[in-house]
C-alpha cells in the first residue's frame, strides 16, 4: 500500500506558512489567517458531511466560540488568547454536547432545519442583548498570549497569524488521525447505510453525536481565531447565511481529504476578498454558479480532481 | 383586555403574512420534495417588481386603487417567468437526487438571484407605501390598524381555501395527490409527471412573488429581505410538517400569536420566540405537527 502523503503535506505546508509569515505583506497574511480559520470550521463540516448529515446552523458554534472568547476578553478583562481559545472550546463543547442529545435523532432536512433553528435562536438573542453590543457586536483586543503582552509590539500580527497556523495544523492532525480511526471509518458507513451499521452492532446516534461535538468545537475554535485576527465580532456570525457559506465551502472542497477544506476555504476567501474589491454586487452570483457547477460536474468537490489524477498516474 | 385583543389581532395579521409567504414553499415541498431556498429570492423579486411597477403606476397619475392590480400583475409576471426558467432550466436535471442536495441546488439559485436583484434594482431601498394607507384604517384598543391588514388576512384565507379546494376537489388535485403518493406509479398510469412538476413549481414561484408583492407596501424593499423571509417561511413550514397545507396554516397561527405576544410583553424576545417555537415543536414532534410516518428503507 502506498504511503499516505497527507501528513507530510500538512506538516510541510504549516512550516512553510510559519516561515514565510514575517515577509508576507499584511493583506496576504490576513487573507491566509482568515482562510485558515474558515478552513478549521469547514474541517468540522466535512466530518459531518462524511457522516451523511448537513448542518445549516454551524454558524451557531462559530459565533458562540467568538462570543465566548470575546466575553472573556471584554467582560472579564482576561485578554489572553490562550484563555480565550480555551473558553471557546469549553463553551462550544458543552453547548454541542447538550444540543447533540436532541440532534442525534434527526437526519437529512430535519437535522439541517433544527440546527438552523438553534443558530437563529442565538442570533435572535444576541441581536437584542445590548450588554454585548446588540447587532453591532463589539471589538476585541486580545492583547496577550500565555501571559506575554503582544498588542502594540512589532510581532503582533505575526503572533496572531502563527497562532492560527498552529491551531490549523493541530486540527488537521487530529482530524487525520480521527477519520482513520474506528469511529472515523464508521462515519462513511453511516452515510452509505445507517440501518446496516446498526445491525452490525454500532450505535449510529453515538457516532453522530460525537462527530457533531467535534465539528462544533472546531467551529468554535475557528470563530475564536477569527475574533482574535479581525478584532471585531457581531451576531451576523450566527445568521443562517454564514452557515450556508460553510456548507458551500464544504461542498466546494469535498470530503476526500483533510487538506481539502483548507484549500477550499483559501480559494473561497481569495475569491471573496477580490470580488468585494472589484465587483461587490456580483460575487454571490459567481458563488452560486460555481456551486451549481460543482454539484453537477464534481460531486466529490474540488478534491476529486486530485484523486482522479492520482489514479490515472 | 385591550392589550389581549391587540395581541390576538397582531398575531392574526402576522399569521396571515406568514401563511402567504410559506404556502408556496410547502406546496413545492409537498409535491416535489424540494425545500426551495430560492423561494426567498422569488419573494424579493415579487416585492421589487411590485414596488417599481406599482410606483410607476402611481407616478403616471393613474387611479391609485389600480396600484393593487398593478402589484398583483407584477407578481404574476415574475412567477410566470422565473418559475419556468428555474424548473425547466435547472431543477428538472436534478430530480432523483438527495433532498439535501436539492436544498443546496436551490441555495445556489438563491445566491444567484440575490445578486440578480441587486444588478437590476441596485442596492438602494424602494418604497411604495401609498397602497398601505389607501384603504383607511380602524381602531382597536387605542391602536390604529390600516385596513390593508384586513386585505392581507382575506388574501391568506382566499389562498388557503382555494388551494385546498384545488387539491382535494378537482381532477388536477387528485392527480397531484397520486404523484405525491407514488411518482413512478402515476407516471405508469399516464399522468404527465413532468408537467405536474412544472405547473406546481410555477404556481409555487408565483405564490412566493405574490407574498413579496403583498408585503412591499409594508416594508422598505431592500437587499436582504429574501434571506430574512425565507428562514421565517422555513420555520412555519417545518413546524407545520413539510408539505402540509393545514399544517402551514396552523403553524402560521401559532408562530404569529407567539411572536405578537412576545412583541407586546417582552419585546427583546421578538425573533428569538419564533425559532424557539420551531425548536420546541421539532423536539416534541420531530417531523412537524402534521406529519406522516415513513417506513425506513434498508
Amino acid at each position: 500500500m502506498k504511503k499516505d502523503p497527507t501528513l507530510a503535506i500538512l506538516t510541510a505546508a504549516s512550516l512553510i506558512l510559519l516561515a514565510i509569515g514575517p515577509v508576507l505583506p499584511r493583506w496576504a497574511m490576513f487573507l491566509i489567517n482568515v482562510s485558515l480559520c474558515y478552513g478549521i470550521v469547514v474541517l468540522g463540516m466535512m466530518l459531518l458531511m462524511r457522516t451523511g448529515v448537513v448542518s445549516f446552523g454551524h454558524g451557531l458554534y462559530y459565533c458562540l466560540g467568538a462570543y465566548a472568547s470575546g466575553t472573556i476578553d471584554q467582560v472579564y478583562k482576561i485578554s489572553d488568547m490562550s484563555v480565550m481559545l480555551l473558553a471557546a472550546v469549553l463553551v462550544t463543547a458543552l453547548a454541542s454536547a447538550a444540543l447533540g442529545l436532541l440532534l442525534r435523532k434527526y437526519r437529512d432536512i430535519f437535522f439541517a432545519m433544527l440546527s438552523l433553528a438553534f443558530s437563529m435562536i442565538l442570533y435572535g438573542l444576541l441581536v437584542k442583548t445590548s450588554a454585548l453590543g446588540s447587532s453591532d457586536g463589539f471589538n476585541i483586543t486580545a492583547s496577550k498570549i500565555a501571559g506575554i503582552t503582544v498588542a502594540g509590539t512589532a510581532g503582533d500580527r505575526y503572533v496572531r497569524y502563527a497562532l492560527t497556523v498552529v491551531c490549523a495544523f493541530l486540527a488537521g492532525l487530529f482530524m487525520h488521525k480521527y477519520v482513520n480511526s474506528h469511529m472515523g471509518r464508521l462515519a462513511l458507513a453511516i452515510r452509505d447505510n445507517e440501518l446496516r451499521v446498526e445491525y452490525m452492532g454500532a450505535s449510529v446516534s453515538n457516532v453522530i453525536h460525537v462527530n457533531y461535538v467535534i465539528s462544533a468545537v472546531l467551529a468554535g475554535i475557528g470563530g475564536a481565531l477569527v475574533a482574535i485576527a479581525v478584532g471585531h465580532i457581531d451576531p451576523e456570525m450566527a445568521y443562517w447565511t454564514t452557515s450556508g457559506e460553510f456548507v458551500f465551502v464544504g461542498i466546494l472542497s469535498g470530503t476526500g481529504s483533510i487538506l481539502a477544506p483548507f484549500l477550499g476555504a483559501f480559494i473561497f476567501e481569495t475569491i471573496r476578498s477580490f470580488a468585494y474589491e472589484y465587483s461587490p454586487n456580483t460575487w454571490q452570483l459567481a458563488l452560486g454558479i460555481t456551486m451549481l457547477m460543482v454539484i453537477m460536474f464534481l460531486p466529490g468537490g474540488l478534491w476529486s480532481l486530485f484523486m482522479r489524477k492520482r489514479k490515472a498516474a | 383586555m385591550g392589550q389581549l385583543a391587540a395581541v390576538l389581532l397582531d398575531g392574526l395579521i402576522y399569521a396571515s403574512w406568514l401563511f402567504i409567504i410559506a404556502v408556496g414553499l410547502t406546496l413545492i415541498y409537498g409535491v416535489m420534495k424540494i425545500l426551495n431556498i430560492a423561494h426567498g429570492s422569488l419573494y424579493a423579486l415579487g416585492a421589487y417588481s411590485a414596488a417599481s411597477f406599482g410606483g410607476y403606476w402611481l407616478k403616471q397619475g393613474y387611479p391609485p386603487m389600480g396600484s393593487y392590480a398593478a402589484m398583483l400583475v407584477a407578481a404574476i409576471v415574475v412567477g410566470l417567468i422565473a418559475g419556468p426558467v428555474i424548473e425547466r432550466g435547472l431543477l428538472r436535471f436534478m430530480y432523483g437526487k438527495d433532498e439535501i442536495v436539492l436544498v443546496l441546488v436551490t441555495y445556489a439559485v438563491f445566491l444567484i438571484l440575490e445578486d440578480f436583484v441587486k444588478l437590476v434594482w441596485g442596492v438602494d431601498p424602494y418604497f411604495i407605501a401609498q397602497p398601505y394607507g389607501l384603504l383607511g384604517s380602524f381602531d382597536i384598543a387605542d391602536l390604529t390598524y390600516p385596513n390593508y391588514n384586513l386585505l392581507l388576512f382575506c388574501a391568506a384565507v382566499f389562498l388557503g381555501v382555494s388551494l385546498a379546494w384545488v387539491l382535494t376537489r378537482t381532477r388536477q388535485g387528485k392527480m397531484l395527490a397520486a404523484v405525491i403518493h407514488d411518482r413512478e406509479m402515476s407516471a405508469a398510469m399516464g399522468i404527465n409527471v413532468g408537467r405536474v412538476y412544472f405547473i406546481t413549481f410555477t404556481v409555487g414561484a408565483m405564490l412566493g412573488a405574490l407574498g413579496g408583492a403583498l408585503t412591499a407596501p409594508m416594508i422598505s424593499v431592500q437587499p436582504g429581505i429574501g434571506a430574512e423571509t425565507i428562514v421565517l417561511a422555513f420555520a412555519v413550514v417545518v413546524i407545520g410538517g413539510l408539505g402540509s397545507l393545514p399544517g402551514a396554516a396552523l403553524a402560521a397561527l401559532l408562530v404569529g400569536v407567539v411572536r405578537s405576544a412576545a412583541v407586546h410583553y417582552r419585546p427583546e424576545l421578538d425573533l428569538f420566540s419564533i425559532y424557539l417555537v420551531m425548536a420546541v415543536v421539532l423536539i416534541v414532534r420531530p417531523k412537524g405537527l402534521f406529519s406522516v410516518q415513513e417506513a425506513r428503507k434498508i
